[in-house]
Parts: structure tokens; sequence; C-alpha cells
């Protein structure tokens, strides 16, 4: 802390350190804690606030547990999250490795700007590019049915299939991004020389290319798993009561149920869930949170 | 055929399809926008037409979420910027071994749902100062992680200074407050850009955050959504080509700077040498 005094003067420094703790305090730790400490009372009106009804409970947590609905929404949203993760991880390897180890020059300058400018779409849109595909009369319906392969319509939407795909969609570029960063320092010659001693294409990459590139696997994994359990814009648009997401259970509390505290403890089990999974996946790849936050 | 050449085009294969499913469905959007279809649809094509623009300009609804919008970008770049200067400033100079909790809690925001930075926002604000959802309150939600975003860029530029420059302005005899605002405020011109450009972006694209923090008003992203949730016209489709345009534009923009930097770059070392 010194140090930023003596570089920058007080008044600068001065400056810094209260915006930044101004930030710290009233935007991330005090929103967190407070809604924690709302999740474990119970849900009061005015006038009870304080009184001897306003005790710390876990009944906001036992509602999550009893309700068997919430609790299967909630296993389903940790395992659709999970398999969007991996379906994602598969369709980016490959691309990533052919970014970074393959094409060369202008072609990977050309590929890269093409991943970059669906990335700045904004995320609706590109769910709703989807909705237009997946919807009744879309455009998936109408080619399978010109094909004669199905005779009515099948209905996409509402159906878990078409939210994983919308998310796989939207998220893909939170996975290849991380991955051709990791595999970009690769150097090509390791791969060279694994060839030249005879190791097939499968030993390569699970020799030499998965192990570099493991701390890009880990953040393209957490960013992907983070984004699809914690988002509700893709489940609004492509799903519908049959396929409800965790996220849509949480705003319900929120704004159709009007139970504030019951809504807190609902996101406060979705944070957790969250931490945990980066954990897991921090511990299991050996990476610190440098190498996520870049 | 060889194996080698059989597995090349397979993955010349595998790049077309990829990028099919990258675009196929932006362009399936856009070509939309100009059917002369009552439904949001490429096929059957029903003929050009530009209507659907001009609903969408007629729209005064649309209007005012694009208002909102605006507002509450500007707001969110006014102050994310600064606070990501100042975290960056800080986290620069700390040392001590409190610096990796520091950091984490500094980004946490980014690994943090965008659905429970809305959530523990409106909670913390109505229960102490008794604010409800709204303009003010999405610019504060955003924020507190788009600031985050700021302060790596800013950060990963102020890890490149050149430390002696600023030790040479204050041997000469300038002033701390001088030597900050006259050398190194110019050398992060380019990361504060960068983050005010990102952080308007972010703001405008935000759903999932303002989502829970709106109140009763809306913005463009939301009206769309609920505009896709409750029966359609293409005018949705007439606005994504207007932003798809624009992201175009912005991103060749993005690259000719980018390459005038470059170039400035190369004919500076060339001086030096």
């Amino acid at each position: 802390m010194a140090e930023l005094f003596r570089r920058t003067g007080p008044l600068i420094a001065w400056m810094a350190l209260l915006t930044t703790l101004l930030w710290v305090a009233f935007m991330i730790v005090l929103p967190q804690v407070m809604m924690v400490d709302f999740s474990f009372r119970p849900s009061l009106p005015p006038s009870k606030i304080g009184g001897p009804e306003d005790v710390y409970t876990l009944k906001n947590y036992a509602t999550l547990w009893a309700n068997t609905i919430h609790r299967g929404i909630f296993f389903k949203t940790i395992w659709s999250s999970m398999l969007v993760t991996v379906l994602a991880l598969a369709v980016c390897y490959p691309i990533a490795y052919h970014l970074a180890q393959v094409a060369r020059g202008q072609a990977a300058a050309l590929l890269i700007v093409a991943l970059i400018v669906p990335f700045w779409v904004n995320e609706i849109l590109r769910t709703f590019a989807w909705f237009l595909i997946l919807s009744r009369n879309g455009i998936f319906n109408s080619a399978l049915v010109g094909l004669g392969l199905i005779d009515r319509p099948i209905q996409f939407i509402d159906g878990n299939i078409g939210v994983m795909i919308g998310m796989v969609y939207a998220y893909i570029l939170f996975m290849v991004f991380p991955l051709y960063n990791a595999m970009e320092s690769l150097d090509r010659h390791q791969i060279e020389a694994a060839r030249d001693l005879g190791a097939s294409t499968w030993r390569i990459h699970w020799r030499v290319v998965i192990p570099h590139a493991k701390p890009g696997i880990a953040v393209g994994c957490i960013m992907t798993f983070m984004l699809s359990a914690g988002t509700i814009a893709v489940p609004r648009l492509l799903g519908g009561p049959r396929s409800r997401w965790f996220t849509e259970v949480i705003y319900s509390w929120f704004f159709d149920g009007g139970d504030w505290n019951q809504g807190a403890a609902y996101a406060f089990a979705l944070l957790i869930l969250c931490i945990v999974f980066i954990l897991v996946m921090m511990r299991l790849f050996r990476v610190s949170l440098q190498d996520i936050a870049k | 055929m060889t194996s080698s050449s059989l597995l090349r085009s397979f993955i010349y294969l595998y790049l077309v399809l990829f990028f099919a499913y990258l675009f196929l469905p932006l362009v399936f959007m856009m070509a939309a926008a100009f059917n002369d279809s009552r439904f949001p649809t490429m096929l059957p094509w029903q003929g050009f037409t530009l209507r659907w623009f001009q609903e969408l300009f007629a729209d005064q609804l649309m209007g005012r979420a694009v208002w909102n919008s605006i507002l509450i970008g500007l707001g969110v770049v006014a102050l994310s910027v600064p606070i990501g200067l100042a975290g960056a400033l800080v986290l620069y100079n700390l040392q001590s071994r409190a610096r990796t909790l520091i950091y984490g809690i500094m980004v946490s925001p980014i690994l943090t749902p965008g659905v429970i930075i809305g959530i523990s926002t409106l909670i913390f604000w109505r229960q102490y100062f008794g604010v409800g959802g709204g303009l003010m309150l999405a610019v504060v939600a955003q924020t507190t992680f788009i600031a985050a975003f700021a302060m790596l860029l800013i950060l990963a530029r102020l890890q490149r200074f050149d430390r002696t420059l600023e030790e040479a302005a204050l041997d000469l005899g300038a002033s701390h407050t001088w030597t900050f605002w006259r050398i190194t405020v110019p050398f992060l011109r380019p990361a504060l850009l960068a983050a005010a450009l990102m952080a308007f972006l972010q703001s405008f694209e935000n759903y999932n955050t303002t989502l829970f923090v709106i109140g009763t008003e809306t913005t463009m992203t939301l009206n769309i959504a609920s505009r896709v949730r409750l029966g359609l016209t293409p005018a949705v489709n007439a606005i994504a080509v207007i932003l798809i345009a624009l992201t175009i534009l912005g991103a060749i923009i993005y690259e000719l700077m980018r390459r005038a930097e470059v170039r400035r770059r190369a004919l500076a070392a060339e001086a030096a040498a």
C-alpha cells in the first residue's frame, strides 16, 4: 500500500483507494452478504420486521429440498449445464486446435475475425436466431417435413433439447477462445517430435496437446458451465413451462410469488453450486484464479 | 488417398460445417427481416419488403427502450472506467500477501452468474436505501461486474508500463498529480478507450442482470426478449439487421484502428533505432 502512495502521491492514492473500497464494499461484498442474510430469514410483512418472529431460520432451504419439482429442476439444471459444457468442448476443440496449430498467417487471422463477429452479436439475438430455426414453422421443421422425414412439425421449443442447443450456440465462443489461447503457446516442434517418434494422432492429443491446454480447458468449462447454469435469457426464449430452468424458478419467487427471502435462498443455492464447480475444476486442472480472469 | 490427407479433408469439412453453424442462423434471421410475410421466417419467401423497418421506427415503446439502454450504457461507462482504473492502480501497487485474496474478491463478479448480481443488488438497495428497480439500479448492478472487466483490461496495459518514465518526471520536479495526468493516463489511453467501448457494449446487451433490477422500465434487449416471448412480428428481425450491421461496422473500425496503431508503433521503433 505504501508503494501506491510513494508512486502516485497522496491525492491520487486516496482517490484510487476510496473508489476501489466503495466498489468492493457497496457493490460486491455487502450485497452478497445481505442476500445471504436475507435467505436465512422468514418472509414477513414490513410491520413485523425486527419483531420477535424475525429470527434466523433454515425454512427457505428446507422448502427447496422438500419441493420435489424445484429440487428436480435444480438437479436438471446441473446436469444439463454439464452436458452443454461437454458438447461445447467437443465442438470447439478441433476448431481451436486448427486455429492455433495448423492455420497460418492471413487465413488464421481471417478465421479469428470470423469467430469474433458473432461473439459481439447480442446474446438475445443469437438465441432468437435459433428460435426461428426450431419453432413450429421454422426452417428445421420445414426441411424435415420437406424431405419427408417427419409428417408433422416437432415442437422443439418448450423442450430441454431446444434450450440446450441454444446454449451451446450462445456460449461456444467462451469455450473457443480460452482453448485457442492455451493451445497457441504450444511449440509446434513438440507435436512434430512426438509424430517423428511414431506417436499416433490420438496419442499426440492425449499426451501433448491436452496436457498443455489444461488451463484453457478449465477456463472454457468454467465459463460455459457458469453461463449455462446462471442464464435466464436462453430458457426464457427457447424453453417453455415444461423445460423450466432453475433461474426461472428464482425469478418467479421474486416477481410472481413475491417471496424474496425464498428467492434469495434459491439464488444462494445456485451461487454455491457455481462456486463448488469452479473450485472442483481449479483443483482438477490445477489452475489458479489468475489464469481464469485473463 | 493417404490417411493424413483423409484427415485433412475431414478437418476442412468440419471447418465449413462449424462456420455454417455459426453464421447461417444469423443469416436466416437477417433475411427474414426483408421477407414480406406476417411471421418472422425466411421460408417461404413472399417477396422483398422494408415495411418491418418502418414498423420498427414507428414503434414508440422500442424508441423509449433504446433510449433507456443508451442512458444506462453511458452511466455504466461513467462509473466502470474510473472504478476499473482505481482498482487497477491499487492491484498494480499491491505486493502484500493479501493480494491473492483481494484480487479474488475484485474479479469475483465476473464469475458470479448475472442473475445473482441482479438479485443481490435489488435486495441490498431496497433494504438499506429504499431504492427500487429502475434505471439507476440497472446502472449500479451492471457496473458491479463490468467494472471488473474494465479493471482487467487496464491492469493488463499497466503491467507493460515503463516505470522509469514516471520516475524521470518526478526527479525533474513534476508533482505526483501532474505526472499521473501527463504520463500515466496518456499511456493508459488505449486501454481506457477499449474499456469504455467494452463497458457500453456489455451494458447494451445485458439481459440476465438487468431483468431483475429494471423495475417497470425496459431496455432494448429486454424489449426484444419480450417481443420474442409474446407473439412477434419480423420487426425484431429488423432490429437484428441493424445491430449486426453496426457490429460489423464496429469490428471494421476497430481493426483499422488496430492496424494504424501497429504501423505507428513500427514507425516509432524505426525512428528510435
